[in-house]
């Protein structure tokens, strides 16, 4: 499989051709050079992963693990060394598909979303670094080579997040994202170098007989390790950067803020998976509670947002949860006594991206319609934008978990692995999951039904009320909703795949087999949540509505300032650091440890000037002091 | 003849043909030369060393010279090089280079600016290729002086303030320096002023080793900016005019942490293996307090002269941590940190030649403005974060890897506290690169202003493309440098 480095090489390529002679190229040149490289990025995907699993298990009944390339790139001591290479297993080929597909969508997609945008070959540019970061971090072959592409996505996440560098929102939201993932990034680091240390190599499989005398610190290692999982994967309390993350451009949200870049924490903890199951089970649990945890808050702020965008953060940071939820409730390597999870969780990974790829594109194609992100702009667009509302629908009702689309199928599995883990568990995430359905058609209604906003400007102009007439809304060209109908097919059946053939907890197959008591529970929730989106929304906000947001006036009002948490984190950040500890000692350099030198230099200037007068150039104080000498020195001798 | 020796011989004749320069053509004429043979020999120098290597020279110095210059106290003047010793006068050749271009367009006195400069990367080359005690610390002082004068008289600000604090504090450094120098000889017993005889002979009583190590250590250390005496360095490189800032911190801070290693750990072992913790206490300081005082700055230069302090405090930190890849580390972070810190006072020094002003609060939108000085900016910031692909990364990997490889909680804990100074750097980084660079412009004045030069940009793109050279292939300077530290050590590591 030597052709796969060409998976790297290309978007790497396509990346230093635009960025550095995309200054001199015309638009479509760029973009045709970003999007063709990404054709044939996904073609040699494709053909990678249909070849390694067509290459079958092997005699242990797994599909065997390929090292196509493995070199020696930085020396740390003697036995330790980062390496860089490639590494085909079941979950990378798994993301290389995911990554590969979203990616390309999304370069198609931008050849119509940001048409005539100032800065349009830097975009691609940007574009295929993240790619390019993102395929080295899933075939990454050990620990190291994954931190050193995880923070390359980091700063292209970085780099597109501050797209529209002119915004004063977006630059803030950019530096955000990059500083409290790159705090993550420091126990990440940590957590690797304990891992290096304790275990003598980086690889993701370390010798046996070590890992028994390192067992005592990998719980350590791993815990560390998933904080910088979490900190990409924004988990809470770290999840504060992802929705100021919506101030880039609607795609790139789609490709690094839902579908990839955001998984690679998920990506993290799957591909440690053994050794989480082996050596730190209770850490694997602490990882579900905070999953659970991050579920049920953004969940809850996902009701109540009024910008588009930033309910499909919150949605995204819930449904990260939910893979991390699942990973965490796995009590045994075996997929049927209780390693259920793993394979759940890599299943919703792989519906998730698609899907929630569909509704950030979708909500790109509305915002391109509309001018705006806000709800109160939306209202009634199903007339004017049949395809992006038909295929916004079929995501929605992939995420609200109702079949035959994808969602149900994987969310089926991650709540019975819950089920599985503890009954309360189980529960709790199945009213997650009720949440899931009640926010999304919330924003469904809000989008394409009720009153709409165009026509009532309309009519306000048509009597006069409006000085200029509104634009009218209009379905987004060929080259937007054909990366849409894409998506939304792959919606429609990708909840067939026979997962658990490929993916396990063991290696070994899983067939997956609906729970009935658990789906037909899981479905009458969504199903009801709908059904309440429905009475509260459909109409634009109906009486019941304004009567239950008067009454939940203060949590709602919470809910919507997200519980306050990046208040929280500005207090922290600007009080305490920067104000507390960093001018204090920007203050102490100067004044105390520069005050004193300082000192020193004025005294030696003091002490000059006050012997000075003694060099008077005068013969008789030279006299004087003369005299003055040789009594003291003789009254000295005289009196010893 | 030895090559080593034409490093001092092309600057030695630079200096007259300097002096007898005519126009600002001439003179150009001859740095360029100068400068371009220099990197020439140096490039040169660099792959023969790695192909006697390849060929099996296991000797600790290759090309060696030695000729006795003053026989009452065995003073020599001997040369040698080791893998560190080929890559800081890579360094030095490569920053001067830049420098020189970075300086294209000085004025005034351009012909006198240059005569100072080649005279200050006389003492630079000179330091990095002696073995003798003596001739080092002397080219060492040469390189020391002509600072008082660029700074003094080309520099801006409170340049006399500034070049007088620099030049004090650096000569009370050089102060003990001598102390420890004549300390070394007299307790080795007087035979020799050559470091790999003393440290052959590895006979320096106990006793006097705690006395000198400390005086040798800080002597060095006032040069890396060590705490709490760096504060030389922000007031010196704000004042300085840009190629100096740029050789300073690029190239001359290395030469403390370069001789703390060669002199202070190699010749000393027993006590820096006793009093090492004293001075790990310090440049723990070092690094995240020069982190913190930079997110505070207001002043390109400033910050850039906290993160100096940061980043060679983590230098002398790793030296400190006495072992093989910690020190292997420190030589990368003094490389990387050379080539950064060089692209950004260059970067600095030409935003402020248009704009006029330094502050950050009077700056916005660059990126509109001058779009490859911005982009240079941005990625010299991330470098400077330690972006994967560029060489902080690989350096400051390797440092904290082998400071982790000591298992003591001691180690531990400073190692943890030396790196959140990567989140910290990312924070004054991302606040200067979001504040002036990005936005909108503001000032009109600014809105006029032009683009990079051609020699701008010359040195801009050289400088990128050493740093991305040494963060995406590493293996060959690690391996290079490799020998180096292993001999270093050697002395401290039989001990144990």
């Amino acid at each position: 499989m030597e052709y796969t480095i060409l998976i790297l090489i290309l978007p790497l390529l396509s990346f230093l051709l635009l960025g550095l002679a995309g200054k001199i190229m015309p638009h479509k040149v760029a973009g045709t050079i970003g999007t063709l490289t990404l054709v044939a990025v996904t073609a040699l995907s494709y053909y990678a992963a249909i070849e390694y699993f067509a290459a079958g298990r092997d005699a242990s009944g797994v599909f065997a693990e390929t090292m196509p390339y493995n070199f020696h790139w930085l020396p740390l001591g003697d036995t330790l060394c980062i390496d860089m290479g490639i590494l085909i297993s079941p979950i990378s080929a798994m993301m290389l598909i995911v990554i590969s597909t979203v990616s390309l969508m999304v370069h198609i997609y931008s050849l119509g979303y940001m048409e005539g945008e100032r800065g349009f070959q830097r975009y691609y540019a940007f574009l295929s670094l993240f790619t390019f970061s993102m395929l080295g971090l899933v075939v990454a072959t050990n620990i190291f080579q994954m931190y050193v592409f995880w923070e390359l996505v980091g700063v292209s996440s970085y780099l597109l997040i501050g797209f529209y560098y002119t915004k004063p929102a977006a630059i803030a939201a950019s530096k955000k994202a990059f500083i409290v993932t790159r705090f993550a990034d420091l126990f990440f680091l940590i957590g690797i170098l304990i891992y290096g240390y304790y275990t003598g190599t980086y690889s993701f499989t370390p010798q046996t007989d070590v890992l028994a005398t390192a067992g005592a610190v990998l719980p350590t290692a791993l815990l560390l390790m998933f904080i910088g999982g979490a900190g990409k994967s924004a988990m809470f309390p770290l999840h504060i950067w992802l929705p100021d993350a919506m101030e880039g451009p609607t795609p790139v949200s789609a490709l690094i803020h839902a579908a990839t870049m955001v998984v690679a924490g998920v990506y993290l903890v799957a591909r440690m998976f053994p050794l989480f199951i082996g050596y730190a089970p209770e850490v694997l649990h602490i990882i579900a509670y905070v999953g659970a945890f991050t579920a049920l808050y953004a969940a809850i702020v996902a009701c109540v947002q009024t910008d588009i965008k930033r309910v499909l953060a919150f949605s995204t940071i819930s449904q990260i949860a939910f893979m991390m939820v699942a990973l965490g409730v796995c009590t045994s390597a075996d997929p049927h006594e209780g390693g259920l999870g793993y394979m759940a969780s890599m299943f919703h990974l792989f519906t998730h991206a698609m899907f929630k790829g569909l509704l950030f594109l979708g909500a790109g194609s509305i915002i391109h319609a509309v001018h705006s992100n806000e709800k109160s702009h939306m209202g009634g667009l199903r007339k004017y934008m049949p395809v992006t509302h038909i295929t916004f629908l079929i995501a929605c009702l992939a995420i609200a978990g109702i079949p035959p689309f994808s969602g149900f199928f994987s969310k089926d599995e991650i709540l019975v692995a819950c089920y599985n883990f503890s009954t309360p568990m189980g529960v709790f995430m199945s009213i997650v999951a009720a949440m899931t359905a009640f926010y999304m058609f919330r924003l469904y209604y809000l989008i394409f039904w009720g009153k709409s906003h165009y026509e009532e400007q309309l009519a306000l102009y048509e009597r006069g009320a409006c000085d200029h007439e509104p634009h009218k809304p209009h379905e987004s060209p060929a080259r937007m909703t054909i990366p849409l109908i894409i998506l939304a097919a792959i919606t429609c059946v990708a909840g067939f795949i026979p997962f658990g053939e490929f993916i396990s907890s063991n290696g070994r197959a899983y067939t997956i087999h609906i729970d009935k008591g658990v789906a037909t529970a899981s479905i009458i929730l969504a199903a009801a949540g709908i059904a309440l989106a429905t009475i509260m929304y459909m109409k634009g906000e109906s009486r019941i509505t304004a009567k239950i947001n008067q009454v939940l006036r203060t949590p709602i009002k919470a809910a919507y300032h997200r519980f306050y948490m990046d208040e929280v984190w500005m207090f922290i950040t600007k009080k305490i650091i920067f104000k507390g500890i960093s001018a204090p000692i920007a203050w102490f350099d100067r004044h105390i440890v520069d005050g004193s030198l300082d000192l020193l230099a004025k005294t030696a200037q003091k002490a000059g000037a006050l012997i000075r007068p003694m060099q008077s150039g005068n013969v008789q104080t030279y006299s004087i002091w003369f005299l003055a000498g040789v009594l003291l020195i003789s009254a000295i001798l005289f009196f010893l | 003849m030895n090559i080593l020796v034409l490093f001092v011989i092309i600057p030695l004749l630079m200096l007259p043909a300097l002096w007898g320069c005519r126009n600002i053509n001439q003179t150009r004429a001859v740095m360029a030369t100068g400068s371009v043979l220099l990197l020439a020999l140096s490039v040169y120098l660099t792959i023969d060393f790695i192909a006697q290597r390849n060929a099996g020279e296991t000797a600790a110095m290759l090309y060696t010279a030695s000729v006795t210059w003053f026989a009452p106290l065995n003073i020599c003047f001997s040369v040698g090089v080791d893998g560190i010793s080929v890559a800081m006068l890579l360094l030095s050749s490569i920053i001067v280079f830049t420098g020189t271009f970075a300086s294209w367009r000085i004025k005034p006195m351009t012909k006198e600016f240059f005569l100072w400069y080649t005279l200050l990367s006389l003492g630079v080359y000179g330091f990095f290729i002696s073995t003798d005690l003596f001739t080092m610390f002397m080219f060492y002082e040469t390189a020391l002086i002509p600072m008082y004068l660029l700074i003094g008289v080309w520099g801006s600000g409170r340049k006399e303030y500034s070049a007088m604090k620099l030049t004090l504090m650096l000569m009370g450094g050089s102060a003990f320096l001598l102390m420890g120098i004549l300390g070394i000889y007299f307790g080795s017993g007087a035979t020799t002023m050559n470091i790999n005889e003393i440290a052959a002979m590895d006979n320096i009583p106990a006793n006097l080793q705690y006395i000198f190590f400390p005086m040798t250590f800080i002597g060095f250390g006032v040069l890396g900016a060590l705490f709490p005496f760096h504060t030389w360095s922000p007031d010196g490189h704000a004042c300085a005019p840009t190629s100096v800032s740029m050789l300073h911190a690029g190239v001359l801070m290395k030469l403390g942490g370069y001789g703390c290693f060669r002199v202070a750990i190699y010749l000393l072992p027993q006590a820096a293996d006793e009093l090492s913790w004293i001075f790990i206490i310090l440049t723990t300081i070092s690094v995240v307090y020069g982190a913190l005082s930079a997110i505070s700055q207001t002043d390109l230069k400033y910050i850039n002269a906290y993160s100096s302090v940061s980043h060679c405090g983590l230098v002398l930190f790793a030296i400190l941590m006495l072992n093989k890849t910690a020190c292997t580390g420190a030589i990368l972070q003094m490389l990387s940190h050379g080539l950064m810190t060089a692209l950004f006072f260059a970067l600095i020094g030409m935003i402020y030649g248009r704009t006029h002003t330094r502050d950050i609060r009077q700056l916005r939108g660059l990126m509109k403005i001058m779009p490859f000085l911005a982009v240079g900016y941005v990625i010299a910031g991330l470098a400077n974060l330690g972006l994967p692909g560029f060489s902080g990364f690989i350096a400051e990997m390797t440092v904290f890897a082998g400071a982790f490889g000591i298992d003591d909680p001691f180690h531990r804990t400073v190692t943890i506290i030396a790196c959140t100074s990567i989140v910290i750097t990312a924070v004054y980084i991302l606040r200067v690169v979001g504040r002036i660079l990005y936005g909108e412009p503001e000032n009109e004045e600014h809105k006029k202003l032009s683009d990079a030069t051609w020699d701008e940009r010359f040195t801009v793109i050289c400088l990128i493309v050493c740093i991305a050279a040494l963060g995406i292939a590493p293996m060959w300077v690690s391996n290079l440098i490799n020998d180096g530290v292993g001999n270093i050590l050697g002395n401290l590591l039989a001990s144990h």
